[in-house]
């Protein structure tokens, strides 16, 4: 860990920080998602605990009913989730009570109505108060996202901005510049958990990506194995894994044992 | 909405609406719409607002969309005048007969229209989601017209329930997809419309079918459908030499009546008045009434009132009818409802369904399930407004909804 890491722990300068320190050890970050409360609330403090230990940074699924950008694992994750009385409240004060706090910055992905009716007024300070250092918000693009970047600004909480193979040239430079903890470069359209066999051409386009931002890029969208971060090890500084780590915890198998094989440990 | 009045918004927000100022560049009606979808779909949502643009006012484009409307889908369909209807609820009744409309539905002035933009934009292949199946099956016909695949999604209850409408799509050479997860109604179709697209989103064009999601579909929509209001008001006055006193829709996404009310917004004299599904009662997840009891939020790509619970979560609906079943409403009729121009109540499915059975059996017509719902609204009016003039859009006809009545109006008959 850097000692900005140390010393602003829950600002979005820590994710972009963590993410710099893996990549300096000459291997691409981690990012490990998980949707709370899946496969049980009763063990998502234990969960996290483990992932945080093993990964540079966690992304922490928020449910919502109607997951647009996901594939098959993610939706049913988040209607099982739901359906044992997940909510953001209810994440925001697991991950208060959390003693110790999780190694790993934190961040939440939330689709935007579930943070809109939380209250962009309370939002940012509950966050912060939780641990937690940035947003993703799938469905909130750039043209939308002034309102809640403003709010979550003033309580040093960061809002990643997602990139795609189809963003043309001079919209990835305004992404590249408004984004903030690291850029999420979605690796193809569609949705998430699909397995990627990554082309030329998205390494080329993740090339562009990198040489736009001033940021840490991660990949993410369909990454499962270690054949894959090694492909994609010299072109970003840390990959998005998401549907795959799900499954891993679904089956209740050692999620810090499946992050460090993609670490090639 | 209260607040909107209390800061003198209203009045200011009715005269940009009147005057068409709505939606803004920002794809807004006053506070309501937007665009919030995923980036991989923006530039394909920029390339449609631009091709929209280009094209929906285009001298050629405007000719070859009227000639199909009127030499294919049947259009100026009729304003009919309902005697007995009249006479029972002490009113003059009128119909807009869309049921008369191509495909049993408005839904076809939609379509077609959207079909031919795509084929515009350089479209590939069409995918689109339904609920009552009237979309699905507008597009279908659309698509087999212009020469374009179509993949229709339609969740696994929809499908059930609209079971002639799933082989009338099939027979007009479309994929249907059922859809199992989520709510499996018009909502899970959307969702999954949505997946698809976003996995081709150059080569395929999401032929959405009613006013909601993100801009710039429910202005698109919208003036795709005002055909229905710019007809009935040149019908009303040359049939009854003056305009009505107030006019019923039904409203689940609400483009029949968005496309009814649209032309007369301006004409403050007369009333408007959508109806939703009031289901089974006022209870969260008993009905599809989102104007009536929902509050804002964002779902498929626009911000607009919506069927939610406390964490923001959208709720399950409930209406007899697929085509209402659905939690949220288009942005534009937030606005109207917020700015006091248009008024929405509900009707329950029993309402609803004693409706059909007295203007199929007294005027001859078998409307849609979604349809008899704005029959309510216009009955209830008539009792507080004898001798009024009044206006209903008769969205659809009703043989899709054979299988619903038969276990309802029909039960232990046959």
């Amino acid at each position: 860990m850097t000692s900005s890491v140390a010393t602003h722990p829950r600002s979005h300068q820590a994710i972009g920080a963590a993410i710099q320190a893996a990549k300096a050890r000459g291997e691409p970050a981690i990012v490990a998602f998980m949707t709370a409360g899946f496969p049980s609330p009763a063990h998502f403090q234990d969960d996290l605990r483990q992932v945080a230990e093993a990964a540079d940074v966690v992304e922490i699924g928020v449910p919502f009913t109607d997951p647009m950008a996901d594939g098959m694992t993610i939706q049913r994750a988040s209607h099982v989730a739901l359906s044992q009385g997940v909510s953001l409240a209810w994440i925001l004060e697991q991950l208060t009570s959390m003693a110790p706090r999780p190694k790993a910055p934190l961040l939440l992905m939330s689709y935007l109505n579930p943070l809109l009716a939380f209250g962009l007024d309370r939002l940012p300070a509950a966050a912060r108060d939780a641990g937690v250092s940035g947003f993703i918000v799938p469905d909130l693009p750039f043209e939308e996202c002034a309102d809640m970047k403003a709010a979550l600004s003033a309580e040093g909480v960061g809002l990643v901005q997602m990139v795609s193979p189809v963003t043309p040239d001079d919209r990835l430079a305004t992404l590249c510049a408004a984004g903030q903890g690291f850029i999420y470069a979605v690796t193809m359209t569609g949705t998430t958990g699909k397995s990627v066999a990554v082309p030329e051409e998205v390494i080329a386009y993740l090339d562009r990506v990198t040489a736009c931002s001033t940021i840490p890029v991660c990949a993410g969208f369909g990454i499962r194995d270690r054949q894959q971060v090694l492909r994609l090890k010299d072109h970003v500084a840390g990959v998005v894994v998401g549907s795959a780590l799900v499954e891993v915890l679904e089956r209740r198998e050692d999620p810090a044992a499946f992050i460090n094989r993609l670490r090639g440990a | 909405m209260a607040t909107l009045f209390e800061l003198g918004e209203a009045e200011n927000l009715m005269a940009r609406e009147v005057a068409g100022n709505f939606p803004d560049a920002r794809g807004r009606f006053g506070p309501y719409g937007g665009r919030y979808v995923p980036e991989t779909l923006v530039p394909a949502h920029e390339r449609l607002e631009a091709g929209v643009k280009r094209w929906l006012r285009d001298p050629a484009f405007v000719a070859e969309l009227e000639d199909q409307l009127a030499t294919w889908a049947g259009r100026p369909t009729a304003l009919t005048y309902a005697p007995s209807l009249s006479s029972r609820w002490g009113a003059e009744i009128y119909l807009k007969r869309e049921d008369l409309a191509h495909t049993g539905a408005h839904k076809i002035n939609n379509a077609i229209g959207q079909a031919l933009l795509a084929k515009r934009l350089g479209a590939k292949r069409i995918v689109a989601e339904t609920g009552a199946g009237q979309h699905g099956v507008a597009t279908a016909a659309a698509c087999a017209r212009l020469g374009l695949p179509c993949t229709v999604y339609m969740g696994a209850i929809d499908c059930e329930r609209q079971a002639p409408n799933v082989g009338r799509m099939k027979l007009l050479g479309a994929t249907v997809v059922p859809v199992t997860n989520g709510d499996q109604t018009l909502r899970s179709a959307i969702d999954e419309a949505m997946r698809d697209w976003v996995s081709d989103p150059n080569g395929t064009y999401y032929l959405l079918g009613s006013a909601v999601g993100p801009h710039p579909y429910p202005y698109l929509v919208r003036e795709l459908q005002s055909v229905i209001g710019r007809e009935s008001k040149a019908q009303m006055m040359r049939q009854t030499g003056g305009l009505p006193d107030a006019v019923f829709a039904c409203v689940g996404g609400g483009s029949n009546s968005i496309g009814m009310f649209y032309p007369f917004v301006a004409d403050r004299g007369v009333e408007l008045i959508g109806l939703e599904a009031g289901g089974r009662g006022p209870a969260l997840g008993d009905n599809s009434a989102t104007l009536t009891l929902g509050r804002p939020g964002v779902l498929q790509g626009s911000y607009s009132m919506l069927l939610q619970d406390a964490d923001g979560q959208i709720q399950e609906t409930h209406s007899v009818s697929a085509g209402l079943d659905y939690p949220g409403v288009g942005p534009e009729h937030s606005l109207l409802m917020s700015i006091g121009r248009v008024r929405y109540e509900s009707a329950t499915d029993d309402e609803a369904l004693a409706a059909l059975s007295e203007c199929s059996q007294q005027e001859g017509i078998l409307s849609a399930i979604e349809t008899a719902h704005a029959f309510v609204g216009a009955r209830r009016y008539a009792a507080a407004h004898r001798g009024s003039k009044i206006l209903v859009c008769l969205s659809g006809r009703g043989d899709k909804d054979m299988p619903t009545l038969q276990k309802t109006l029909l039960k232990g008959q046959l």
